[in-house]
């Protein structure tokens, strides 16, 4: 902007001129660049966000100078509190952090107190694990897909999303009677065998998926505005984005090809057949297919880890045969004093891992989620790190949205998919 | 006995000139207020109708609790807002803050007057026969936006402030395309009252007012003398008349695309999504309105609601054939059943008889207007919100040149039928004007086509040349690519 | 109340009295405000005011034209300016232009002196006005009495309306006299159009190299 307003020096004001008669916001004005930029607050407490996000943009006109994001409003000491829990109870937080993504949480803490304690999950259990981990994969990526199009303005794709998310809400709330939160994914396994009818219910919705797939990309895919919207904006290049340290989809949609599933098998993965989805030009439009099209393959899998589960039998156990760290089944408590006292140690004091640290990552939907643990040896962890894919996600936003305009940094919030109990923790 | 008829006479039937001031100010607030039920009676109704339909479209109810099908809730939502405190924030500009929604919803109400429901000259709006209603409308849209700037510049709030930015850009990208879409109409009708452009009145061809004479939109006039006093004027019921009479479909395609041209304009001037940008929520929280409550807030809504209405029936006045029915059959009820049912003169027909064809007249004027709501509910369902300055340049490259153009090839075809007029009548004029603007138009899609093969191609080079990215397929990769493949670490 | 007084004061010179009023009052205050949305406000008000001593002069077209273009879309153009560069109030601007104060004293004398004089010479006299001529209220539509003529000739009507005095500044006689080439408006008309494209050229010219200059 040519015409500017310098900043009268203190000395040159008179008693009682400086009073604001109308309207005065504030501005900053930069000589060098000869800019005058206005400074606005979006967040914590705003309709895109996402949460409790801040940031802080400084605008030229409509085009953002400068985002500076500002976390922390919905820290919740999780990482501090589990230290304070026995394993076994610390496990109900990891719900908590990313609580889009709980049982993915559920799996990478579990990963990693079996590999401290050494502790081999059975087959069916790994497969249950991938099956449910794909679904809540689904369930997190109908979230993000409904919130992103509603910042972008396509509303009614918000209500089918949630929709088809509750769908798997109703099939977590048939397997263990909770919606969300299940911690049905724990150390040594599962918490218990699927009740009567879950397989089809999960079938089912297998079934009924891929036609709104469809429906989302014919709403959205094609749609002129919608390509406008988000081609060619918030572009992250590869090199950019690894050095940030982005993880999942976001970069992936950059055009590197890094998905824990295939890199890092764990929990049996290495065993199913399915593809990276990786584009190319990583801008938000990239991110959105990329993401699409990772809701097909992981329908793929979730098919595959269906028909494993129900060909591995009814009766297969899902738990652990060590009774150090999986309770025993409730009918031999009846009959065995062992069990009875396994079972009641296991609910007091629970178990102690051997001095040592691991670590246990999966790829969640956002991206990478691990769970670093230090063990002393004692029955509650000595300290757990979390690394929340969000974190550096968001670390990608200042550099995404420099010389956009506002509308552009809702599209772009919404293409990284950040959830902020993942972030602050 | 006597007295009470003369009165009646006064205020209802006898026609303008012949009646005492005091009845014409009774006339005149009758009007008024109809047309203020008209315009803000519906309001609720609207948002009634918003709310369902997009519950029906988005898989879920909506409101179905407050009254039968949830029809009181709106009523209850003004309550609501009656009740609630008026807050003012401090710091804001206190005089052009309080008169922000007084000034966005007046200019609503104001562009009722001139819109009519009928064909009466006494009765057919609250300013029935102005003969510069179309200026008057374009007049009155102008100054709509100054309640949605004052709002957000009075508010002292920067997310108001950029919605009061966005806004007084918006207008003034739209509003050009717009008015261009509406002078297209004015020049194929050749009148300025919305009474007569619904007739299709067209002022450069010589008129015979007599009995059977059959309008430019299909409709015969059986007699132009006041039937009964009032003024109403019956038509002559005509199977040939009906909706390919309307300006929509008038001098085929321009008056289709100006009808598509004011369109879109039109959910632009009432900042309804894909343009609600000055109060877009996911962007600006409220936009323009973010420090408005209680009624103040309700002011701002009802003016969008009402404006809908407004911008909906001009178009229906405009494109649509106003108060005509699809079929021309369906207009009023015959003459003749009226007369064979009263058994009166040729030259007498009761006074239900007006009444009864003018709320037919309302019935169908009311039927288009809610269809083109509902198509504004549909739109608003399906599309992504535009960016400021993508509509911008849809406003100023997009509608603009082809409402210039249009605009352009309407004149273009005018000029010449009137040339050829006298030697080739009006049908064999009116293909002569036609064909002629027909090939313009063709040469103009064919330079745009080109320009844009032009952009195309210098887009396709720079993709070659590895300047811009490709829009690239997806890639799955069955392995990993960039990365070494790394040792699985779980046991 | 006298008669002759009774007989100036009718419904439209009532009408003017305030409007007029108004006009200067909001053209005073436009000058006066230190606030710049305000002043701008001001000059809308004016601008209204100004329609509807138009309208009470039959100029409905010039009128609603003026709504339009300086109401509408001129000063919304204005408002974008003001809330965009967010000026504040002028005290905060040191007055650089101390010279111009005096110089606008005596620019505003010269001009109320020449308006004087041009109106004592051209106002023989103030006869109190009767009331505005029926006619004026006429459309083109009543225009044709019914039952009166069958057949009647647009153009002779259209003719007539454009020269009669009190239907001039309706779009019929704005069109009649504007575009008709016996006329002596048509050329300035479209010289007036002219210059307004070549400043459209010039100013996209400017801009367009002020962008390029940017790039390089």
């Amino acid at each position: 902007m040519s015409m500017t307003l310098a900043r009268i020096p203190q000395s040159e004001f008179k008693p009682g001129q400086g009073v604001p008669t109308g309207i005065e916001l504030e501005r900053y004005y930069d000589p060098e660049t000869d800019q005058e930029t206005m400074t606005i607050n979006m967040g914590p407490s705003h309709p895109s966000t996402h949460g409790v996000l801040r940031l802080v943009l400084e605008l030229d006109g409509e085009t953002v100078v400068k985002c500076t994001p500002h976390i922390g409003y919905l820290h919740t000491g999780i990482e501090k509190t589990m230290e304070n829990l026995s394993y076994y109870k610390a496990l109900v937080l990891t719900d908590r952090e990313d609580y889009l993504s709980n049982l993915c949480n559920n799996l990478a803490y579990s990963l990693a107190v079996e590999k401290l304690m050494d502790v081999a999950i059975p087959i069916k259990a790994q497969y249950m694990r991938v099956l449910l981990n794909e679904l809540e994969r689904i369930a997190s990526h109908m979230i993000w897909l409904g919130t992103h199009a509603l910042d972008i303005g396509a509303m009614s794709v918000f209500f089918y999303t949630w929709q088809d998310r509750d769908l798997v809400l109703e099939i977590k709330e048939h397997l263990s009677g909770v919606r969300t939160k299940t911690s049905w994914i724990c150390p040594g396994g599962l918490r218990g065998p699927a009740p009567t009818g879950w397989m089809q219910r999960v079938q089912d919705f297998l079934d009924y998926f891929p036609k709104r797939i469809e429906m989302y990309e014919t709403l959205l895919t094609n749609n002129p505005i919608w390509i406008e919207r988000t081609r060619g904006i918030g572009m992250i290049t590869a090199e950019d984005a690894l050095a940030i340290g982005v993880t999942g989809p976001t970069l992936r949609a950059s055009g590197v090809a890094l998905d824990l599933r295939k890199h890092q098998p764990y929990s049996s993965y290495e065993e199913f057949d399915f593809d990276i989805a990786v584009g190319q030009v990583g801008d938000v439009y990239e991110r959105y297919r990329v993401r699409i099209e990772e809701l097909r393959q992981s329908l793929k899998i979730a098919r595959q880890a269906w028909a494993k589960v129900n060909a591995a039998g009814e009766n297969a156990p899902v738990r652990s045969a060590d009774r150090k760290i999986a309770p025993p089944p409730r009918e031999e408590l009846d009959t065995s004093m062992e069990a009875l006292i396994h079972h009641f140690k296991l609910y007091t004091e629970g178990y102690h891992p051997p001095v040592g640290e691991a670590i246990g990552a999966v790829e969640g939907p956002r991206g990478e989620k691990a769970y670093y643990i230090v063990s002393d040896g004692s029955n509650k962890p000595y300290r757990v790190k979390i690394k929340g894919p969000s974190f550096y996600n968001l670390q990608a936003l200042p550099r995404m949205t420099e010389g956009r305009m506002v509308a552009d940094v809702v599209a772009m919030i919404g293409s990284i998919d950040i959830v902020l109990g993942d972030i602050d923790r | 006995m006597e007295t009470t008829y003369t009165i009646w006479q006064y205020l209802f039937t006898l026609p303008v000139h012949e009646i005492p001031w005091w009845a014409e100010v009774f006339r005149s607030i009758l009007r008024v207020v109809i047309g203020l039920a008209f315009g803000l009676g519906l309001v609720p109704i609207y948002v009634w109708l918003e709310r369902r339909m997009l519950g029906w479209v988005q898989g879920r109810l909506g409101p179905n609790r407050v009254g039968p099908e949830g029809l009181l809730q709106p009523i209850a939502d003004v309550i609501k807002l009656f009740m609630k405190e008026d807050i003012i924030p401090t710091n804001v500009d206190r005089g052009l803050f309080l008169i922000a929604p007084i000034i966005a919803l007046a200019p609503v109400i104001m562009s009722i007057t001139v819109i009519p429901w009928n064909g009466s000259k006494s009765w057919g709006a609250v300013a029935p026969g102005l003969d510069i209603g179309i200026l008057f409308l374009l007049g009155v849209a102008s100054i709509e936006v100054y309640g949605v700037i004052l709002a957000g510049w009075s508010s002292n709030n920067k997310y108001s402030l950029l919605g009061g930015l966005r806004a007084s850009s918006q207008v003034i990208s739209y509003e050009l395309g717009m008015g261009l879409a509406i002078i297209a109409v004015l020049l194929m009708c050749g009148t300025l009252g919305l009474q007569d452009v619904v007739r299709g009145y067209d002022l450069r061809q010589p008129h015979e007012f007599v009995a059977g004479t059959v309008l430019n939109n299909g409709q015969g006039l059986i007699n132009v003398l006041p039937l009964s006093g009032t003024g109403y004027t019956f038509y002559m019921l005509d199977w040939s008349s009906g909706f390919w009479d309307w300006n929509v479909f008038r001098m085929f395609p321009f008056g289709l695309i100006a009808c598509v041209v004011y369109m879109i304009s039109m959910i632009a001037e009432t900042n309804r999504a894909p343009f609600d940008l000055p109060e877009a929520e996911t962007e600006l929280v409220a936009g323009f309105h973010t420090e408005y409550s209680g009624f103040r807030f309700g002011a701002f809504f009802m003016s969008e609601y009402a404006n809908m209405a407004i911008v909906s029936t001009i178009c229906v006045t405009l494109f649509f054939g106003g108060w005509l029915a699809p079929l021309g059959i369906l207009n009023q009820v015959p003459i003749s059943w009226i007369q064979a049912l009263t058994q009166t003169p040729d030259s007498w027909v009761p006074w239900w008889a007006n009444l009864i064809n003018s709320l037919i007249s309302a019935l169908w004027i009311i039927l288009k207007l809610f269809t083109l709501i509902s198509m504004f509910i549909l739109v608003r369902a399906s599309y992504p919100r535009l960016r400021y300055d993508m509509l911008m340049r849809f406003g100023w490259k997009g509608l603009l040149p082809v409402a210039l153009i249009n605009l352009v090839l309407i004149a273009i075809s005018l000029a010449v039928q009137h040339s050829f007029r006298d030697s080739l009548g009006t049908a064999g004029a009116w293909w002569v004007g036609q064909i002629i603007a027909w090939a313009l138009m063709l040469a103009a899609m064919l330079v745009a086509f080109v320009s844009v093969r032009k952009s195309y191609a210098s887009r396709q080079r720079d993709i070659a040349s590895g300047e811009i990215p490709a829009d690239s397929p997806i890639v799955r990769h069955p392995v990993a690519l960039a990365l070494p493949a790394l040792t699985s670490t779980e046991k | 109340m006298p008669e002759s007084l009774a007989g100036f004061l009718s419904i439209p010179v009532l009408l003017f009295l305030i409007f007029a009023l108004g006009a200067v009052s909001t053209a005073v205050s436009c000058v006066l405000t230190p606030n710049p949305v305000r002043s701008a406000l001001f000059l809308v008000l004016n601008l209204f005011c100004v329609a509807i001593l138009y309208l009470l002069l039959n100029a409905y077209f010039l009128a609603v034209v003026q709504v339009i273009v300086y109401a509408g879309a001129i000063m919304v153009l204005f408002l974008f300016v003001i809330m965009l560069l967010n000026l504040g109030s002028p005290e905060r601007i040191p007055d650089q232009m101390k010279w111009q104060q005096p110089v606008a004293v005596g620019a505003g004398i010269l001009l109320a002196a020449m308006l004087t004089v041009t109106i004592a010479s051209s106002v023989p006299s103030f006869a109190p006005a009767t009331s505005l001529p029926q006619t004026a209220r006429r459309t083109t539509l009543d225009a044709r009495e019914p039952g009166a003529s069958q057949t009647m000739d647009n153009s002779a009507i259209l003719d007539d309306i454009a020269r009669r005095p009190e239907t001039m500044g309706t779009p019929y006689g704005i069109g009649k006299n504007l575009y008709n080439p016996d006329k002596p408006w048509l050329f300035p008309f479209e010289m007036v159009s002219f210059l307004l494209l070549v400043a459209v050229i010039g100013s996209v010219s400017l801009a367009g190299r002020q962008t390029s200059e940017e790039k390089a």
